[in-house]
């Protein structure tokens, strides 16, 4: 037994759970090192949705037919995460995958991640502590063991949820059966990684037969008797402000219950979605408009120089006044999330106490703005988390749940209420849009002597309800944004990085990678062309200006692996041409090179070849579904996505005017080559997202002789 | 109006207030079947793809009243677990979901377009299988589309033949 890494007072056990639980087993650990991270930065802060990590939480559940439940607190939203989570916890708890299955822990059963689902974090945060619980629970059921036949530790044998002691064995069932006070040992030590029996196995996605066979996992699916819909009135013009509603012509319509008007909303229920939203389109609102925005004001607001500088990396000395410097300029528009299932909820409240059943990336966020707008104890408010219809930063906030629990409070019934696809699109948290100057100065040889990129964001991190408005004064400027900001060509001398912060008029946040896609957009395309003003390879180019740290070392590792599986090329063969980009996120290296051909001016992407160095890969098939996912939608950022500000309104409203890519956009090939440079995981679902865009327009580049610096890339 | 029609090969009868409801919305919330799929309303998406007399049909934008005596199939009724459909079969060998809300479209459209033409070339699959995915799992996706016209019953096409 090593040192104590659990608190041995903080486990918690509880029995009959439900009508299967045997036992269940939680803790009061400080589990996410993210929220341990952000605690140690802001110790003294107020911060309101970290929580105090004292609540009791639920991990497992031992059932009577020897199965384990466990209470997950990251969500589901494709990422693979249950199945990895279920990995770690198995080769721990020495329980085969058929015995194991994983759950959205509810926030009353106490196993709520007070921070969040996202920034590629689940896995690598949960790593340590999940499988030193799962090795925890797996000796306390040694010790009851022992206890009920006097069997001796030594001569015990674990194996798919089972103790033998030579011929005699009892299920973890049959032992968990009755225990009532649980003797809690130190915390064992771990296995040895190399003798773990399914983590680091491609294995198929424990949710996988459910998603193929349609069951009802979604938010959108969620059902309780007595169900109505509902719907909110929302403006179409950005800034738009509310100041009163003629409800006259919806209130008598039919399947029509109550119109709700509260003073930031107006709401119907209604019998069904489409009398609900038939309702909704019959009240007429009169809003206050202020401002008639169109896209070129929105670019205009995003310029380098506009907002606030935040100095992110100096080193070496500035330019001089007469130094002759390359210099470019980039951008990226404003991208929609575009998830398929709409945000939507299912709220009841029944007196002083709320369910809600929700596909949200954040529970704790959800619950405490449920709680407050309805003045009941947080305790009392019970968010029941669903399969996420994708997520990609979407649901990171979940004011529609306030709305659906005040129009269930106002009709006494469960609401159901979410958005159409036209109020998704108009009122989603937009990605950003970004402005780049870069500049350098190449020294004799042909190396990098200064390199300065200034880059202008919307927010990302700042004003988001998720992170507590402190965090970026005290970081200094916004965490989200500067995603993919950091040079990471450390043997350059001289180096500037500075993020520009600008205040839009609607609202703009978490979309995945972050700042990531466009950063790497700008940076990686600048790399090329000096690459090749330089004269130089641009694969040899990048590793000649990288330093000879650990960071250094992993980076340079993906750089060379993606160059050898892709067998780069520099000149184009039969009219396809390869472009090389890299990044870092996260932690994470990865390098990709895209093979691109062009036909009546149509970029069309034949292959993409991904080295990716995420340390150790839970479940390698489900890493490369990411890498493989992550790039085929940062094409499609890349080559076709862009929402336009249209007399103050956000355009296009529907799939195909915002053009995304389809199968037939897809690559045919993709490669993807898993390195392992550290002996944990680390971030994988954002990554990959990273290189995409300037891979493809540095091919475009080698095939055309024109650099393309806007996204989407277009070449008309 | 009531309505009847084959559901998953039962026959079925409902009731409804609006006959211009989009079936959509009889097939989640009257009849209870949740894995066809809201996504976008406007036929855009195809989240809400199911067969209709054997053609796959976007039922977001269908009224109900036109499916009055018609055959119904969605993702419930094309195959289970226990016996699979060769596109869910294929879509579990090649691990294709993620999220996995979009899924039961792409199956729909799948397994109707390789009942109309069991051997497509990649071009007649790219031009049928227009729905959308955000996880983008394209390139599974057509694996296992490949996947599933092998797996397709050969003998069912020859027998079609010899009669």
């Amino acid at each position: 037994m090593a040192k104590k890494k659990i608190s041995r007072r903080k486990f918690l056990v509880r029995g009959g759970l439900g009508t299967v639980g045997v036992v269940a087993i939680g803790t009061y650990l400080f589990r996410n090192p993210v929220r341990r991270k952000i605690l140690e930065q802001v110790d003294g802060g107020e911060s309101p949705y970290l929580g105090d990590g004292m609540e009791p939480m639920l991990w497992f559940e031992i059932t009577k037919d020897n199965m384990v439940v466990l209470h997950s607190p990251k969500v589901e939203m494709g990422q693979g995460t249950f199945t990895g989570l279920a990995q770690m916890a198995a080769d721990e708890l020495e329980v085969n995958m058929k015995q194991i299955s994983v759950v959205h822990a509810a926030s009353m059963t106490g196993n709520m991640d007070n921070f969040a689902t996202g920034g590629s974090n689940s896995i690598s945060g949960l790593w340590q502590p999940l499988r030193e619980m799962a090795a925890t629970l797996r000796e306390m059921l040694k010790i009851e063991a022992s206890k009920k036949l006097g069997w001796v530790n030594e001569d015990m044998k674990v194996e798919d949820g089972i103790i033998f002691v030579g011929e005699k064995q009892l299920t973890f069932a049959e032992i968990a059966g009755g225990v009532t006070e649980w003797e809690i040992p130190d915390t064992p030590i771990l296995k040895n990684i190399k003798d773990y029996k399914y983590i680091g196995k491609p294995l198929p996605r424990i949710d996988l037969e459910a998603k193929v066979y349609g069951d009802s996992i979604f938010g959108m699916d969620a059902e309780m008797p007595d169900m109505l819909y509902g719907a909110v009135v929302r403006p179409t013009k950005i800034g738009a402000k509310f100041i009163s509603a003629d409800i006259s012509k919806a209130e008598g319509m039919p399947g029509v219950v109550k119109i709700i008007q509260e003073d930031d909303f107006v709401g119907v229920v209604a019998t069904s979605f489409t009398a609900s939203e038939k309702a909704k389109d019959a009240i007429e609102v009169a809003w206050e408009v202020s401002d008639n925005w169109q896209t070129n004001d929105i670019r205009e607001l995003t310029k380098v120089g506009k907002g606030d500088a935040f100095i992110l990396q100096k080193e070496g000395s500035e330019l001089d006044e007469d130094d002759e410097v390359i210099a470019m300029e980039f951008t990226s528009p404003i991208g929609a999330h575009a998830q398929l299932e709409p945000n939507g909820v299912l709220a009841f409240v029944d007196g002083d106490k709320a369910t809600l059943k929700i596909s949200t990336q954040v529970v704790a966020l959800t619950r405490k703005e449920v709680a407050n707008r309805l003045n009941i104890d947080e305790e009392n408010v019970n968010i029941i988390p669903t399969f996420l219809g994708g997520g990609f930063g979407r649901r990171l906030h979940t004011p529609h749940a306030i709305q659906a629990a005040v129009m269930s409070k106002a009709v006494g019934k469960p609401v159901k209420y979410f958005f159409s696809r036209k109020e998704e699109f108009q009122h989603d948290l937009f990605r950003p849009p970004t402005h780049h100057e870069l500049k350098a100065k190449l020294d004799a040889s042909g190396n990098i002597e200064y390199l300065e990129h200034d880059f202008s964001s919307g927010d990302v991190a700042i004003d988001s309800a998720m992170l507590p408005g402190f965090i970026s004064t005290v970081v200094g400027t916004d965490v989200g944004a500067i995603r993919g900001g950091f040079c990471h060509y450390g043997s350059i001398p001289n180096l500037r990085t500075v993020s520009w912060h600008v205040d839009l008029p609607f609202a703009t946040s978490w979309w995945r990678s972050l700042g990531l896609l466009a950063n790497t957009f700008a940076w990686e395309s600048f790399m090329d062309e000096l690459a090749v003003k330089a004269g130089k390879n641009p694969v040899e180019f990048r590793l000649a200006h990288i330093q000879d740290d650990e960071k250094g070392k992993r980076l340079k590792a993906v750089i060379k692996a993606a160059a050898k599986k892709s067998n780069y090329q520099d000149e184009p063969i039969n009219g396809r041409a390869m472009g090389f980009a890299v990044s870092t996120d996260a932690g994470t290296p990865c390098a990709q090179v895209a093979e691109v051909s062009i036909a009546n001016n149509e970029i069309k992407v034949h292959k993409v070849t991904c080295a990716m160095d995420p340390g150790i890969a839970v479940n390698p098939d489900q890493v490369r579904a990411q890498c493989e996912g992550a790039i085929i939608m940062g094409m499609s950022a890349s080559l076709f996505e862009k929402m336009e500000v249209v007399d103050g309104e956000l355009f296009p409203t529907i799939y195909g005017p915002y053009q995304m890519a389809q199968l037939k956009h897809a690559p045919k090939e993709i490669d993807v080559v898993l390195l392992q440079g550290m002996n944990k995981p680390g971030a994988v679902g954002e990554p990959p997202l990273g290189p995409i865009g300037a891979a493809i327009a540095n091919a475009v580049f080698r095939l055309k002789n024109k650099r393309l610096t806007d996204l989407p890339l277009s070449l008309t | 109006m009531i309505l009847s029609f084959n559901l998953n090969s039962k026959p079925i009868t409902v009731e409804l207030d609006d006959e211009m409801t989009p079936l959509l919305w009889v097939i989640r919330d009257v009849l209870n079947l949740k894995g066809t799929k809201f996504g976008c309303g406007k036929a855009a998406c195809g989240a809400c793809t199911l067969h209709l007399n054997g053609e796959a049909v976007r039922s977001c934008s269908y009224p109900a009243k036109f499916v009055e005596g018609k055959n119904v199939i969605t993702i419930e009724g094309l195959g289970t677990k226990e016996n699979p459909h060769p596109v869910q079969q294929a879509w579990v060998d090649e691990v294709v979901p993620q999220c996995g809300y979009c899924q039961p479209g792409f199956i729909m459209a799948t397994a109707a377009l390789l009942d109309k033409n069991p051997n497509p070339t990649n071009a007649e699959i790219d031009q049928s299988i227009t729905n959308i995915c955000r996880c983008a799992t394209y390139y599974r996706m057509r694996k296992a589309i490949h996947k599933a016209i092998e797996l397709m019953p050969k003998e069912v096409e020859e027998e079609t033949q010899n009669l």
